[in-house]
């Protein structure tokens, strides 16, 4: 059996994840803060095929709870699968406002799951897994839009690069998801939104890269080259940019 | 919670609204987004007028407050979310040996609006509606949570179901669902040469599920003739549904031509042999025929298109008849026209059921029908009869008002859990169905 650990489990995509491999049959462990909507969730799964579904409490600002979630998920048996959707994107301007965001961001989507998939690694190792890392678009390159958002994400894909490195060596395996914009709460009402994708569409992509054992993917797969081109730019140029 | 601009049509395509849409994805965000401002929910908007419109104003979309809460198996009773699509409910429940108790004709409405229009199926001559089957609603009203059953807060209960979701948003809805034998349908079909041997194979049908598709081009002796389809939920071996395809674009206006419907329609008829048949389904090619063409409404091109839908006592049969030959005649039909013989069964104060023949006829907008539907209107009326809301997007109040007898009491007891209107929709607001006295 393979159970996912999924992290942040309250987020559209997430929620798409977990149905999609709740219906192939496997188990999962729903993380987050909001304990009522992931019981709910819990329930959903249940119905749609997990063996096993239930909800954890997981704050990514709170480290004191991680012992738990270790301990719960070292109960699991079979292949064991984490992904990790959490994260927070203030605006920008709120951020210019209140430096303080700062460090709330960054733990939300960077150091806060990085610490908990450390404690996790070794378990990851024995139960030959993959950790599925949702990063973004936004930490390919520091734009005036959300930088602190894209530098919390830049870190958390070096982190992921140096997680495969080291997961490797025993079998298991990480993909690193950038997504581009995916239609969730978190766009719900922003403007100059383009070509967003269904949540469903960015479940289905990531469960294709676990299956191939890919390293990075965009998705949709287009954003690849988008950001092929935005990387590109010369910072000389780019500096006076506003994308 | 952060609110999108949006710009939607009811399934017709004639009527159209600009709403800040809510999106809530879980209970918190919906009660926060009900206490910083109340708005009426917008679903599958399968409704074909304006029933899902609220033009200038706020909505709530609860597409995506859509999970399956809980399921007793003993008793049958699933716990749902309000946003949760009932094609869903089919696919998921009929491998465990239920379904739905009530199934509209799309499977992409909502359990919200299920309720809210308190829909009814092909069984409902020996069912009910859809309403009878709700043992309690968790409701969102404007003045806070309260959770409703047929005998608790009853009079919300009677005004909640078919409601036109005036009362407050569905948030979560226990339903008592039909113990299925399988997966599939097991469906018969057969030729109807015209009018009366339609009426009594409806009359004469003891099939769970009955629905006649009624060619209404067809005139003179062939006036009603159709196929007549039969159904029982079975256990065996069927292909599973093909995946949809889409309408990529606004059809021209000849594509659902009056000619090229004739045509349409008389190969449709002999598409079933004269001697009838008998054939395996998909539960959702069964119940949901049209969901696999994504955006079909748009084959009526841009204009869009109305569909009349009333519902007559058996006693009228004939005025029925003659609503059918007036229809025929203008040769404004479209393929898709059902009849249907319907049981007493109805579930609340402004509920459309009533014992007696059902007829629905899509009409193209481009023929300009209001005056047609104004002439049918009146027979309805005449007749002792009603019109289905969630179709309509011609209707005036006065008529309506006079289908609907309890409106006056429904009204009141909405005003007693909406005192500001916040939930009031475009349709609400065309019939002047709040209307105190």
């Amino acid at each position: 059996m393979t159970t996912w650990l999924i992290l942040g489990a309250s987020s559209a995509m997430a929620r798409a994840l977990a149905r999609a491999v709740a219906e192939r049959g496997d188990a999962v462990l729903l993380a987050g803060r909001d304990m009522g909507d992931l019981d709910a969730l819990a329930s959903d799964c249940a119905f749609r095929g997990a063996p096993r579904a239930e909800a954890v409490a997981f704050d990514a600002r709170d480290p004191s709870g991680f012992d738990a979630i270790l301990k719960r998920t070292t109960e699991t048996d079979g292949i064991l699968n984490v992904a990790v959707f959490v994260g927070s994107m203030p605006a920008q301007d709120a951020i210019d406002a209140d430096a303080a965001l700062i460090d709330g961001t960054i733990t939300d989507s960077f150091t806060g799951p990085a610490r908990l998939l450390t404690l996790l690694a070794p378990l990851i190792e024995e139960r030959k897994g993959t950790v599925v890392g949702v990063g973004s678009v936004a930490g390919d390159r520091g734009r005036i839009g959300n930088y602190v958002y894209g530098a919390a994400k830049a870190g958390f894909h070096t982190y992921l690069s140096g997680l495969r490195n080291r997961l490797t060596r025993a079998g298991a395996h990480v993909v690193t998801v950038k997504p581009g914009f995916v239609d969730t709460a978190m766009t719900w009402g922003i403007e100059g939104m383009f070509l967003v994708a269904a949540p469903e569409a960015v479940a289905r992509d990531i469960l294709k890269a676990v299956e191939k054992r890919r390293d990075v993917i965009y998705t949709p797969f287009f954003w690849r080259y988008i950001m092929l081109v935005i990387r590109h730019i010369p910072e000389r140029i780019f500096k006076k940019m506003s994308i | 919670m952060s609110d999108k601009s949006m710009t939607y049509r009811g399934w017709g395509r004639v009527l159209e609204a600009t709403s800040d849409v809510a999106r809530p994805e879980r209970a918190k965000a919906l009660a926060a987004d009900m206490a910083e401002a109340p708005a009426p929910a917008l679903g599958g908007l399968r409704s074909y007028g304006d029933a899902c419109l609220n033009d200038g104003g706020r909505a709530v979309l609860m597409t995506r407050m859509d999970r399956l809460v809980d399921l007793d198996e003993e008793s049958g009773v699933l716990r749902v979310e309000g946003g949760a699509r009932i094609g869903d409910l089919a696919r998921l429940l009929a491998p465990r040996g239920w379904l739905p108790p009530v199934m509209p004709g799309t499977g992409f409405a909502t359990v919200g609006g299920a309720i809210a229009m308190d829909v009814h199926g092909k069984n409902h001559h020996n069912a009910g509606s859809f309403g009878q089957f709700v043992e309690s609603i968790r409701l969102i009203t404007p003045k806070g949570e309260k959770t409703t059953r047929p005998d608790t807060l009853k009079e919300l209960f009677s005004a909640t179901i078919g409601g036109l979701g005036q009362t407050g948003i569905v948030a979560e809805a226990s339903i008592r669902l039909k113990r299925a034998k399988g997966d599939v349908m097991m469906v018969t079909e057969r030729r109807v040469a015209d009018w009366d041997e339609h009426l009594a194979l409806l009359d004469g049908s003891d099939a769970t599920y009955t629905v006649g598709w009624i060619d209404a081009t067809a005139t003179g002796a062939s006036l009603g003739r159709g196929i007549l389809e039969e159904a029982e939920t079975g256990a065996g071996l069927v292909p599973p549904a093909k995946r949809g395809r889409r309408v990529p674009f606004d059809a021209p206006a000849f594509a659902l031509s009056s000619p090229v419907v004739r045509l349409f329609n008389a190969a449709y008829w002999r598409r079933v042999p004269a001697r009838g048949r008998t054939v395996v389904k998909p539960i959702e090619d069964f119940f949901f025929p049209l969901d696999k063409l994504h955006d079909w409404n748009r084959l009526y091109g841009k204009s869009g298109f109305h569909q009349f839908q009333c519902v007559v006592p058996l006693a009228a049969a004939d005025t029925l008849r003659e609503m059918l030959e007036r229809i025929a005649r203008c040769g404004m039909a479209s393929p898709l026209a059902v009849l249907k013989r319907m049981g007493p069964g109805r579930g609340g104060l402004m509920s459309f059921p009533m014992e007696g023949y059902t007829l629905a006829v899509d009409l193209h907008a481009a023929h300009r029908p209001a005056k047609l539907v104004a002439e049918l209107e009146a027979q309805v009326a005449e007749a002792g009869g009603r019109i289905y809301l969630a179709k309509d997007s011609l209707a005036a109040p006065e008529a309506v008002h006079a289908m609907y007898p309890e409106r006056r009491k429904w009204a009141g007891i909405v005003a007693k859990h909406d005192p500001e209107g916040a939930m009031v929709t475009d349709l609400v607001r065309r019939l002047d169905l709040r209307r105190r006295g």
